[in-house]
């Protein structure tokens, strides 16, 4: 005899299993908002610890001096000038790079060794402690390896007129154009900082953009290679849009984490005390992160209790309006199908 | 075929920067290219005179200074106050450490170094192989400081060798009353600075020459920190904590730890205090502070040599120190800096 | 007539435009691939930078490449150079019980923030939330050391020293890794989140009228289906917390030992090259050069820790459409 299934049999079923699966889905939607506001209350309790010891802090002053030995007088004006540029040069030198990079490893690499090879060099390169890149960035960019050095040999052969003394090297305007002065090596100028920033970020953008990049369905691309387009044209105009807010995320991520970061900037050559605007990006500079380090080390309270927190509301400030810029920007292209 | 075309068109570009850049930029050597035991140019002021203060304004340039975090609060105090008699002198001051600040001065990156301690051998050699020449000033004294905390009334003072038998590495002592059977049987909780910091160099020194210990303590009670503001917060909440640093500290925190007099070489046990410590009755614990200046600098840089002579005048260096709590070094050092000074810019 | 000709002439030129468009392909095909390579060239300046300093360190008779990564006293600035005073091993323990501790934090959490705001939450809440979320990945790193000692060490020893006479000490490696975890949850949870919004709706549409509820529609296609962006997450959330430095430098303290327990102080392999390099010791020196050694083996360890992580992706990968 066939078992046969009545119509109460299979509602008790139904129930049970119901019962329990709903269960599971309340147990979890409480998980999952705990998880969710674990983040924002520490994120709340800190923002509320800083806002308390440093908002009243967060004067007219704060902007418009310079360190000083005295609380009353001091401020960050350079620090935020140099955060500004230092941010500005290495998103501009971050995204063609890493969206370059990207774009080839997943629309032209094939799939041989070598391509797995820079898959693992990536994913590598986002865990070397930053302050490494800060030594890269130092022998690299700051002194290239000392070939502009008076008495090395390319200086020698070349018969380069160097300046000497301590920010020497070679300065020459970029094919003889008057205002685009390079100042070769970079030495301990914002652009070389801008560099390392670029380096140590660069893993990150470049990971975040190829998983949206490959978030891209392929039939969008089989559209648009029916059309009889070319390979690139497809990417510009097809893969791109779509990918775009993805990538936005990586790069608001990297950025965010350059703009807070100290150590790396410390070794390549930054200065903590810096009592100038600069006139270029080849001057010296420093950035927020290290004016607030070397606060927080002072004795006096009003220093490592109070103007180091204004300092770091004035940080989240300048992150909450790159973000702000980067929410914009997401939505203006989000396409949705 | 095309790729050929765009690497050359790249290579032109690079070159011809370059052989523009060798054309049309100035040749600038600097006035003595081989180092300074030459001859300068009799134009060079040479005389002691100080400069009109319209001169001063007028001066313009970089002086670039780095090195170790301890003299970096009195270089750019000095450097606040000469902004205002020079507002066009761009001083910039790093901190990469006595060490890296060595480091980069002896490949000729910095006119100035701060350091917390005398400029050791190998980097001297460093310095002599890259044909760097200074001038070592000695610019302030900093008495370090013994603490504990202001519940501890039992340590009434001590002396270099019962500090010595503390912080040595040899060190037997774990309860207050190993120390003195009157003092409580309670363990010792250290706070002292990590193993990398000039002022630890500066205690181990001094407990070498009592114990012949090289290093101090590292157990479990010891906590390290590179950031005295730690030190002192650790200090400041525990009864029966132990340690030193800076004076500076202590004097902007006098009211949360209590410091230990230290009995001296004549006998007394004395406070530290600015005039204590300059005038040497603080010791053994009173450290030196000096910066090293780059010789070719001074020949080529009116705005360092302006820097410095500030320095030890009356507006800089003196008006500044009780204020980043530091003491003077003992009187005649100050002139005694101007005269080098003086004889390095002939 | 004229129409004829002008047709023609565009008829004409098109090989040309096709060879201009090929030529231009082959252009930015040529620089893409010099970006992806890249990657390559600063990997191979990190090797260079820290490898030769590593080796010259090797090289020097004061220490041991055994003791080195066998040897479990590491003392490189005691007075006493010898190879016994440079074993890295408790270095590398303290590194690992951050990292482990702070991924145990970010992982569930990252990821069941994505859940969240991929799945559950409206448009509206998502757009707040997520900026939200991404500013905790913009407070300097500095800052979170010392949110770790002012914050959360008193609460650690409240909880634990006063209530259950636990010993906490002053500084401990629970409280680095639990800051370093709540700096790398918006890591987690951004790329993570981002993997899942890509997941086709289809699929999800497909299991809600087959009748599941939002949990298991989550856990059951979007998260399988989403896996491998998960996991490239989740790796670059690890390496970033092996990487860290100046919070766990902070908080974490500077006493090298190999314990398991995480309310000991401990140091790092990255807050030893801090201390190094910010402290007092010559550039040539044996300390100097022992932080290149230091840096090429967390290097080499987060090598194998990809290798090994790539090879499991492999099996995972899934593509749809």
């Amino acid at each position: 005899m066939q078992k046969q299934y009545t119509l109460s049999k299979s509602k008790e079923i139904y129930k049970d299993n119901i019962s329990s699966r709903n269960r599971a889905e309340k147990i979890f939607n409480i998980l999952l908002l705990f998880s969710v506001l674990f983040g924002l209350l520490m994120l709340t309790v800190l923002l509320i610890d800083i806002a308390v010891e440093g908002f009243s802090w967060v004067r007219p002053e704060l902007f418009e001096n310079y360190h000083s030995r005295k609380p009353e007088n001091a401020g960050m004006k350079s620090a935020i000038a140099g955060s500004l540029i230092v941010i500005g040069l290495t998103g501009l030198f971050s995204f063609p790079i890493g969206v370059g990079a990207a774009i080839y490893l997943e629309e032209y690499a094939s799939q041989n060794k070598l391509t797995a090879f820079i898959n693992l060099n990536i994913n590598n390169l986002a865990g070397v402690p930053s302050i490494v890149y800060g030594m890269l960035g130092l022998v690299v960019f700051g002194r290239m390896f000392g070939i502009f050095r008076e008495g090395s040999w390319l200086v020698e052969f070349l018969n380069l007129p160097i300046q000497s003394g301590t920010t020497g090297g070679l300065k020459f305007n970029l094919l003889g154009i008057p205002w685009l002065e390079m100042q070769i090596p970079f030495g301990r100028s914002m652009v070389a900082g801008a560099l390392t920033m670029t380096l140590l970020i660069l893993p990150v953008v470049i990971i975040a953009a190829r998983e949206a990049i490959r978030a891209v369905p392929p039939s969008i691309r089989e559209g648009g290679y029916a059309l009889g387009t070319t390979k690139w044209h497809v990417i510009k105009t097809l893969v791109l849009p779509i990918a775009f807010p993805g990538i936005l995320t990586g790069m608001i991520l990297s950025l965010s984490r350059a703009i807070g970061e100290t150590a790396p900037l410390i070794i390549m050559g930054a200065f903590t005390y810096v009592p100038f605007l600069p006139n270029s990006v080849w001057d010296q500079f420093t950035v927020i992160p290290i004016q607030i380090y070397n606060w927080i080390t002072l004795p006096q309270t009003e220093y490592r209790v109070h103007l180091a927190a204004a300092g770091i509301i004035v940080l989240l400030l300048i992150l909450f309006f790159l973000n702000g810029i980067a929410i914009y920007l997401r939505k203006k292209f989000e396409i949705k199908w | 075929m095309f790729r050929k075309n765009i690497v050359s068109l790249l290579l032109v570009l690079v070159i011809s920067s370059l052989v523009l850049a060798a054309c049309s930029g100035s040749k600038v050597t600097p006035a003595p290219s081989q180092p300074e035991t030459t001859q300068v140019e009799p134009t060079k002021a040479s005389e002691p005179e100080p400069v009109s203060s319209s001169a001063l304004a007028a001066l313009a340039g970089d002086v670039i200074a780095d090195g170790s975090s301890t003299v970096f609060p009195i270089t750019t105090a000095v450097a606040e106050e000469f902004a205002m008699v020079a507002p066009n002198v761009r001083a910039s001051v790093g901190l990469s450490g006595t060490g890296g600040g060595f480091k980069k001065f002896c490949i000729g990156e910095t006119d100035i170094s701060n350091a917390s301690r005398p400029i050791k051998g190998e980097e001297a050699e460093v310095c002599q192989s890259n044909n760097i020449e200074y001038v070592e000033f000695l610019v302030a004294l900093d008495g370090l400081t013994v603490m504990i905390n202001p519940e501890n009334d039992w340590v009434k003072e001590l002396s270099a060798d019962q500090l010595a038998a503390l912080l040595g590495d040899s060190s037997t002592i774990k309860k207050w009353s190993d120390l003195d059977p009157n003092y409580p049987a309670e363990d010792i909780l250290f706070f002292i600075p990590d193993p990398d910091s000039g002022t630890r160099d500066y205690m181990e020194e001094v407990v070498e020459k009592v114990t012949g210990d090289k290093d101090l303590r590292q157990d479990e009670n010891t906590t390290f920190s590179s950031d005295d503001n730690v030190l002192l917060d650790g200090i400041a909440n525990e009864k029966y904590a132990f340690g030193f640093f800076g004076y500076a500290y202590y004097i902007n925190n006098k009211d949360n730890v209590k410091a230990v007099p230290i009995v001296n070489k004549a006998g007394n046990a004395v406070l530290p205090s600015d005039e204590t410590v300059q005038n040497g009755t603080y010791n053994p614990l009173s450290r030196p502070l000096f910066i090293y200046v780059k010789q070719s600098s001074i020949l080529e840089k009116p705005q360092l040599v302006e820097f410095i002579r500030f320095f030890f005048s009356a507006d800089g260096g003196p008006a500044i120190m009780s204020d980043v709590g530091y003491s003077m070094p003992p009187t005649g050092t100050y002139e005694a800096n101007l005269e080098l000074l003086a004889n390095s810019l002939k | 007539m004229k129409n004829q000709q002008s047709n023609l002439a565009t008829f004409n030129s098109i090989p040309n435009q096709i060879k201009i468009r090929n030529f231009r392909e082959r252009i930015i095909a040529i620089s893409l691939f010099a970006c992806g390579v890249f990657s390559i060239l600063v990997t191979i300046g990190i090797i260079v930078t820290l490898f030769t300093e590593a080796i010259a360190f090797f090289f020097r008779p004061e220490v041991d490449i055994v003791t080195f990564f066998t040897g479990t006293n590491w003392r490189p600035l005691a007075s006493k150079i010898s190879p016994e005073n440079f074993g890295v091993r408790p270095l590398i323990r303290g590194t690992m019980l951050i990292a482990v501790i702070s991924g145990a934090i970010a992982i569930p959490l990252g990821l069941g923030s994505a859940i969240f705001l991929s799945e559950y939450a409206s448009d509206k809440l998502r757009s707040v939330l997520k900026p939200l979320l991404e500013l905790l990945a913009g407070i300097p790193t500095v800052v979170y050391g010392y949110f770790a000692l002012s914050f959360i060490t008193p609460i650690l020893k409240q909880v634990l020293e006063d209530g259950l006479g636990i010993k906490v000490s002053f500084f401990n490696a629970f409280s680095a890794a639990v800051v370093v975890g709540i700096m790398i949850i918006p890591i987690v949870a951004s790329i993570s989140e981002d993997a899942m919004r890509a997941v086709p709706r289809s699929l999800r549409e497909g299991a809600y009228a087959l009748g599941a509820t939002r949990f298991e529609v989550s856990t059951k296609v979007v998260v399988p289906a989403a896996l491998s962006g998960i996991i490239s997450a989740f790796i670059i959330g690890i390496s970033r917390a092996v990487g860290e430095t100046m919070a766990v430098t902070i908080a974490a303290g500077a006493t090298p030992r190999m314990t398991l327990n995480p309310l000991d102080s401990v140091q790092t392999m990255t807050s030893f090259i801090v201390q190094v390099s910010f402290g007092d010791a010559p550039a040539g020196s044996i300390n100097g050069q022992s932080i290149f050694a230091v840096g090429a083996t967390l290097f080499v360890m987060t090598f194998v820790m990809n290798v090994v992580s790539a090879v499991i992706l492999k099996r995972f990968r899934e593509v749809y459409d």
